[in-house]
């Protein structure tokens, strides 16, 4: 398993290209920037996606949609959620 | 000008490497499908990141709708209810339901589900400019400049709209084939009349000189 800021990289490089933010680079994302509305502006299909994310790419799969609120805050939390729940 | 009468303001049409509006080729480019979208959408110096989301036949729609909405926009005068839209084609989301059919065999994607229904176009546009008038896509096997013409008609005579966008966005083997039409009923409004003859006469023209 990578280490935090490795992990934070990679889920941006992740992010933008399931996500097809074309027009964003891994550096316009902060670590602690919001994911939906303000911030990176993701919109609720998004929210579906970043769940196929984790289930594909990381095995987890979230026990509640109330669950995904905090998970999916930032890319800091979502790092932390992947490194407490990865096997 | 007559009060009441319907024009076609502007037309716009997207076929094999060029797009022409109002009878003029603007925009060519030697890349097909979406690198030709892509290409379009550069070029039209559009900045709406949404695009890159799209499937093939919203951003064919996008595109054209761009196009066809210059210089109308800075003066647009209707309401969001005002304005409508009517479209066709003969693929319906054929595009996006192959991508999706292949994604699934991995992951079912949520991104790529949204856009299997052709009428998704209509709520792309809808969300960008903030249309909210009547609207409509039908399928049919070519473009049916008769149908369009008269459903456009009723919604405009029944008061329903004042404005349409309408006539025929198609994808299919990831090439765009459109042509879309301004139509407009104000005492401003300036065009051909909006009769099913000249929407044949635009649809039908060669434009690949």
């Amino acid at each position: 398993m990578k280490n935090k800021q490795e992990l934070i990289l990679h889920l941006k490089e992740q992010i933008i290209k399931q996500l097809k933010l074309e027009d964003k680079k891994p550096e316009d994302i902060g670590d602690h920037d919001p994911l939906f509305v303000e911030g990176l502006g993701l919109d609720s299909i998004d929210a579906l996606e970043l769940i196929v994310l984790l289930q594909q790419e990381y095995h987890i799969k979230l026990k509640n949609a109330e669950e995904g609120q905090d998970v999916f805050r930032s890319i800091d939390t979502m790092a932390d959620y992947i490194l407490e729940h990865s096997v | 000008m007559e009060q009441g009468r319907i024009y076609i303001t502007s037309a716009v049409v997207l076929r094999n490497g060029v797009m022409v509006k109002d009878g003029s080729v603007i925009f060519r480019a030697p890349e097909k499908g979406a690198a030709f979208l892509q290409a379009a959408y550069e070029h039209l110096g559009i900045d709406y990141p949404r695009f890159y989301k799209m499937d093939l036949l919203s951003k064919a729609g996008t595109v054209a709708v761009d196009m066809l909405l210059r210089v109308h926009l800075g003066a647009w005068a209707y309401r969001p209810e005002e304005t409508g839209m009517v479209l066709s084609n003969r693929n319906a989301s054929i595009d996006a339901d192959v991508q999706y059919l292949e994604a699934s065999k991995a992951y079912p994607s949520p991104a790529l589900f949204v856009y299997t229904l052709p009428n998704i176009v209509i709520g792309e546009i809808s969300i960008r400019y903030k249309f909210k008038g009547e609207n409509a896509f039908f399928i049919s096997e070519t473009f049916d400049a008769d149908w369009i013409h008269w459903y456009v008609t009723d919604l405009v005579q029944r008061g329903l709209l004042k404005a349409c966008i309408c006539g025929w966005i198609d994808v299919m083997n990831e090439q765009p084939d459109g042509c879309l039409f301004l139509v407009e009923q104000a005492p401003a409004a300036t065009g051909q009349l909006f009769t099913a003859e000249n929407l044949w006469d635009i649809y039908n023209k060669d434009y690949e000189m």
